[in-house]
Parts: C-alpha cells; sequence; structure tokens
C-alpha cells in the first residue's frame, strides 16, 4: 500500500528538502472559510496538511488549538462536516497528503469502521490520535491499516529507547517527534536537542521524522528542517487565523491571505533548511 | 444485564486495565512511560509490608480510622423501614473519604522520588486532602479547579491556601470538575520528569481506578467487620453517592461477592434526567475520556455535555469504568437523585441526627429515603457518609433563605 503521504515524502527526498506541515482546526472559524483556508494551503507551500477534528476535551492542546476547537464545534462543526472538508479540498487536489489529527472519542461514537471507509473515500491519507497509545493498537490503528489509512504515531522526550520499537512498531506515513513534553503552543523546540531525538528515532526505523510543538517562526522551522524530514507548524498559524477575526470571532477579509501569508513565510523557512542527512 | 455474569466481581482489571470493556489506558504517548512507571511502583508497594504497616500507622493516628459505623436510630425511626447505618467517613481528618486514596498515593509518590503533588479537585474535598498529606510530608502542591467550583466552594479553597498549597482557577470549558482535569493532565503532560498526579477518584488511565480502589476499600473491609460485631452479619444493601466513583466503590469491592447483599449507587440528577444533571449511566452512553472507556454524557457527534450538579463533586460528566462494568453485569444499580432532593436529605439528617453531610452523600441519603421504608425492620442498610457540610453551608443557607424569602 502506497498513500500519497508515501509518496510526497519520496519527491521530497528527491528534491532533497524536508517537509513543511500546517495544521489548523477543520471549521475554524466556519466550516466554509475552512475549507478556503485549507484550498489555499497548497499553493502557500504546505507539502502535508494536518486537519484538527475539534473535541470538547483537548488533553494534549494550549488555549490556542483549544479556543479553535471550540469555535469550530459553535460553528456547528462535526466530524461528519470534516469528512466533508476533506473531500471538498479534494475535488482540486489530489497530491496533497491530508492526515487528520484529534482526539479518540468522536471517532468511536462516529463508528471506527464506518469512519475508516468514510474517511479513505473523502480521501484521507492518515490519522493521528493523540489518546492512542500503541498500548490500545487494537482500537484503531490496526483496523486503520488494514483500511490503507497510515496511522501516524507520536514519539516524545520521554519514549526512551526501550520504548521507541513499541511506539514505531505499527507506525506508517511518518514519525511525529514532538519536540517538548508539554501541549501545544508552550514551549519553544531546541534544535540541538531535536537533532539528537530525531537521530535516535532514525536509528530505530527508516521512516520519514517529522517535528512538532514549539516552532513558530520562519528561522526555527529552518532549523528545524535541517535536522528531520519534516516541520510542523500549527499553533501560529492558528493565532494567526485568530488575530483576522472580527470582535465575534467571524471571519473577516483578512482571514484567508492571513493564514496563507504566514504558511508561505514559514514554507520559505523550510525551504531555506538543507535536507536531513539520511 | 447484557453481559455474561463472571465467576468472581473482584478480579478485574486485567493485565490492560480493562473492566470487560470498560478501563484501558487512553493517553498521549508523553504520559504512556510514567503510567507504566506508577503500575510498577504500585505492584512494588502491594507485595512490600513494610508499605502496609506505615498507611497502617497513619491512617490509625493521622486519619483516625477506624471510622465509626453509627445506627441512626432517629433517621431509622422516621423512615420506619430497614435498620440504617451511617459509615461516618466524615469523621476523618480533612473531613471526606478522599484522604484514605490521598495517603496512599502520596506515600507512592514519595517511594516513587517524586517531589511535586498536582490535583484536581470539584468540591475541593479532594484538594483538602492532598494539600494536607504535601504539608504533612514537605512536597509542592498544585490543585486545579474549576472556576465555578471555586466560587461555590470557597471554605475549601481558603483551606488550601492555609495548607500551603497554590489552586488555580480552572476558565476552559465548563469551568467545572472535568476542565480541573484536563487542566492537570496538561500540568502533568508539562512536567512529567519531577510530577506525580494524584487523582481523586476511581478514574483515569490504568493503573489509576485500581489503586484508587484499593486505597478506599478500607471503607468496604472496616464495615465488614464492624457489621459483623454489632449484628453478628452481613449487611442486606450498601447505598452510597457517586461523581467519579470513589467512596462507593471503596465501600461496594468488599461485598461484590456477597450476592445476599443489594448494592446501590447513586448519581446526581441535577435539574432532573430530562433537564441537565450528572448521571452518565442514567443519561450516557459508553465512551472515551480522560483515560479511560466508560459511560460518558455526550451528544451525536462525540463531543461531551456539560454536566450539571447542586454538589461540585458529582458535577462531572463521567463515572469509574469500573462502576460501568458493574452496571452492565447487573451487579450494582445505579440510581439517581436530584438537587432538590438532595437538598431535602442535607436538612433531613441534619435535623434527625445532627449530622450535617457534605451535598455529595446527601444524595445517598435522598435515596436511602426512598428505599428503607420499603424494607423489613430487620435489613440492615448502610449508606456511607461520605464527607461533612462545612464546606457547603454557605451555598446551601443561600439556597435556603432563597426559597424562604
Ligand atoms: C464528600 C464527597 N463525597 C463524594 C464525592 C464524589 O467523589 P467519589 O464519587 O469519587 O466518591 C466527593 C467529591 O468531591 C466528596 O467530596
Amino acid at each position: 500500500m502506497t498513500t500519497r503521504i508515501d509518496t510526497r515524502f519520496a519527491e521530497l527526498k528527491k528534491q532533497g528538502r524536508s517537509a513543511f506541515v500546517t495544521f489548523l482546526m477543520a471549521g475554524d472559524p466556519d466550516p466554509a472559510t475552512s475549507l478556503e483556508i485549507v484550498k489555499a494551503l497548497p499553493k502557500a507551500g504546505a507539502d502535508v496538511i494536518e486537519i484538527g477534528m475539534p473535541f470538547t476535551d483537548p488533553m494534549a492542546d494550549g488555549p490556542s488549538i483549544q479556543a479553535a476547537g471550540l469555535r469550530a464545534l459553535k460553528a456547528g462543526m462535526t466530524l461528519k462536516k470534516t469528512l466533508e472538508l476533506v473531500h471538498g479540498f479534494r475535488k482540486d487536489d489530489n497530491a496533497t497528503p491530508i492526515v487528520l489529527m484529534g482526539y479518540y472519542n468522536p471517532i468511536y461514537i462516529y463508528g471506527v469502521d464506518k469512519f475508516l471507509a468514510d474517511a479513505k473515500t473523502a480521501g484521507v491519507d492518515g490519522l493521528i490520535i493523540v489518546d492512542l497509545p500503541p498500548e490500545e493498537d487494537d482500537e484503531l490503528c490496526l483496523p486503520a491499516m488494514k483500511a490503507g489509512l497510515n496511522f501516524i504515531r507520536l514519539a516524545t522526550p520521554t519514549t526512551d529507547d526501550k520504548r521507541l520499537p513499541a511506539v514505531l512498531a505499527n507506525t506508517s506515513g511518518f514519525v511525529y517527534y514532538v519536540s517538548i513534553t508539554g501541549i501545544t503552543g508552550a514551549g519553544a523546540a531546541d534544535s540541538t536537542a531535536v537533532s539528537e531525538a530525531v537521530a535516535r528515532i532514525k536509528r530505530h526505523t527508516k521512516l520519514p521524522v517529522c517535528v512538532g510543538f514549539g516552532i513558530r517562526t520562519p528561522e526555527t522551522a529552518r532549523s528545524i528542517a535541517s535536522h528531520a524530514n519534516g516541520a510542523v507548524v500549527g499553533t501560529a498559524l492558528v493565532d494567526a487565523l485568530r488575530s483576522s477575526l472580527d470582535a465575534e470571532g467571524r471571519a473577516t477579509g483578512k482571514t484567508i491571505n492571513a493564514v496563507a501569508e504566514l504558511t508561505a513565510s514559514l514554507a520559505e523557512g523550510v525551504r531555506g533548511a538543507r535536507a536531513a542527512a539520511e | 444485564m447484557n453481559i455474561a455474569k463472571p465467576n468472581s466481581y473482584r478480579s478485574g482489571p486485567d493485565e490492560r486495565g480493562h473492566f470487560g470493556i470498560f478501563g484501558g489506558r487512553f493517553v498521549a504517548e508523553t504520559l504512556m512511560p510514567l503510567i507504566l512507571d506508577l503500575e510498577k511502583a504500585y505492584t512494588d508497594a502491594k507485595a512490600d509490608p513494610a508499605f502496609q504497616t506505615e498507611m497502617n500507622g497513619y491512617l490509625k493516628h493521622y486519619v483516625g480510622r477506624p471510622s465509626p459505623l453509627y445506627f441512626a436510630e432517629r433517621l431509622t425511626e422516621h423512615l420506619g423501614g430497614a435498620k440504617i447505618y451511617l459509615k461516618r467517613e466524615e469523621l476523618n481528618h480533612t473531613g471526606s473519604h478522599k484522604v484514605n486514596n490521598v495517603l496512599g498515593q502520596i506515600m507512592l509518590a514519595r517511594r516513587m522520588g517524586k517531589k511535586r503533588i498536582i490535583a484536581e479537585t470539584g468540591a475541593g474535598q479532594h484538594g483538602v486532602a492532598t494539600a494536607t498529606l504535601c504539608a504533612r510530608f514537605g512536597l509542592e502542591c498544585v490543585v486545579y479547579m474549576g472556576a465555578v467550583d471555586v466560587e461555590r466552594q470557597q471554605p475549601n479553597v481558603i483551606r488550601m491556601e492555609m495548607l500551603g498549597a497554590k489552586v488555580i482557577p480552572v476558565q476552559s470549558g465548563t469551568r467545572t470538575l472535568k476542565d480541573a482535569m484536563n487542566e492537570a493532565l496538561r500540568d502533568w503532560v508539562t512536567n512529567v520528569h519531577n510530577t506525580f498526579y494524584c487523582i481523586g477518584t476511581v478514574a483515569g488511565p490504568h493503573p489509576y481506578p485500581t489503586l484508587v480502589r484499593d486505597f478506599q476499600s478500607i471503607i468496604g473491609n472496616e464495615t465488614k467487620v464492624q457489621m459483623q460485631e454489632v449484628e453478628g452479619r452481613l449487611p442486606d444493601s450498601l447505598v452510597a453517592c457517586i461523581g467519579g466513583g470513589s467512596n462507593a466503590m471503596g465501600l461496594f469491592h468488599p461485598f461484590l461477592d456477597d450476592p445476599s447483599v443489594e448494592i446501590f449507587g447513586v448519581e446526581a440528577a441535577g435539574h432532573g434526567l430530562t433537564q441537565l444533571h450528572a448521571a452518565s449511566i442514567a443519561g450516557g452512553r459508553p465512551g472515551v475520556l480522560h483515560g479511560n472507556r466508560t459511560y460518558l454524557l455526550m451528544d451525536a457527534d462525540g463531543q461531551i455535555q456539560d454536566a450539571h450538579s447542586i454538589s461540585a463533586g458529582l458535577d462531572y460528566p463521567g463515572i469509574g469504568p469500573e462502576h460501568s462494568w458493574l452496571h452492565e453485569t447487573g451487579r450494582v444499580t445505579y440510581l439517581s437523585a436530584t438537587d432538590d432532593e438532595a437538598l431535602a436529605a442535607f436538612q433531613l439528617l441534619s435535623r434527625l441526627e445532627g449530622i450535617i453531610p457534605a451535598l455529595e452523600p446527601a444524595h445517598a441519603i435522598a435515596k436511602v429515603m426512598e428505599l428503607a421504608p420499603k424494607r423489613p425492620r430487620d435489613h440492615l442498610m448502610v449508606v456511607n457518609l461520605s464527607g461533612r457540610g462545612d464546606k457547603d453551608v454557605p451555598q446551601v443557607g443561600e439556597i435556603l433563605r432563597g426559597k424562604t424569602k
């Protein structure tokens, strides 16, 4: 099985550069604007798109992404509509990988098998589910692999060498290294520590390793991207989106551009990095 | 009900923390190594007689155990049925059952060399117990409490601060217990290296539901012995309120394999089950939150719904996973009591027995008022009086004054 994720990382490897991975919340600030934003991302330089599935109780997220989820829920976003958003995006773009990121409960309630079938049909390539460690692989990871979706695992600074093989065992697509112990939007990634961690993970796997949490600026994106196969930016994009909203939290004429412009400058940072050593 | 009866109701969980389909370890990878460490530390501690001996010493001399099993003569007369006994957990140091569990967890934290303790709290009783033991053992203590609960449980906020704890009002989400737990988990993910998360009820990821249950089982174990002493036999029924379910599990667990004992858990029905409430078994279905699969209040999209209860300690949209399993196996019957029923019971117990209960166990008393009259005079009913009402006096006083105006 080859997904759009595998294809994209193979292309980037040929080009000798790292991936720029964006994260935004589905339905933030409303479903229609959210679709337009996602459509604008590849042109602005996103190589892989992560889309958050809103959840009332996002235990690993900081205030920015919590608020983004609540804006989306308030605007009527549901898991079904998140899949519709991906479907809408796929009408014009059949190459950019889409990864859904979030928490297990909405998927569990939707029904695992139905969700996997609908996600595949909509054009989803991979899943990152924060509250499903390898110990719970029977729930969604193994069924997702069977359905032809990548299950992308988070590795963290607390994942030691003894535990890494378990974390990597059923992972595919890429490995997402969380550069800090903490929630999204907190702390800053330290590029020396990150490069050591990525090297450590690479001793255990041939999969691409992307790094996220704590990357906000083109400079950090560049320095992280030079040590990894990709740099993920979420909170900074969500913050740019929020700053463009009116006092009631509604989209304005500036919203789509605000996200696209920051995406472009971060993408430039990533493209400025020399490719990570294999 | 809809699943096969097990040989024993006391053998769970399995090695992955499952009670039937409930429980598990649904946490971020960052926390997983810590949870495995905790499981190991707990297994080691259980096998170490010195751990139990030390704990027994503190339980006796610091907490003041055993707590009395008291025959509530006037309540019994008033209701005209079953003979009602109160398990007096409200007489423990710090005023509730919460201290039994906190003592155990703090001793584990010490074994694990952790110097910083975090906790979530609803009514503030778990927060006060945690602040107390942190003061006793010289540990840093941070308590997360929903901003709504900070308002309605002021006396406990002041107590925690006097004990040297830092109380952080949580402004996210519904600003009650569920959000305090989210925030505590966020703290834990951030401060994994030095922090021990002291969970206040039989919820969270494995092994918490088990270890909290084990530390609270002293309630049921004592009850068994005490009832044998005064009545020469087992009780016929047990009643306890349920927030996450720790005081209930502590009383119930030692009796689960005694089939003659009827067991009732009482959830908070808030304004009523068709309106805002906190009864996850009566009004919810299985889902995944805060590290485990259990009955939860949620909408069709799997979004967690706001709970409501007059009692901050029961105002939670979930329940411990073992309770979900005991519900599905039919071993325990789950009832619910509304805000108004709890208020009436709060006043009745105060007037008849001179014991002002916390609003949480007032929910249990409310159901005793229904169950006891329907049972014969030789029926022995034990209700867990999980906490005292001092913390609720300002809130209830205001409500009652409002009603008489
Ligand atoms: C006195 C008392 N009883 C009961 C509870 C509910 O918790 P649990 O269901 O875990 O016993 C609380 C929680 O704050 C409490 O303070």
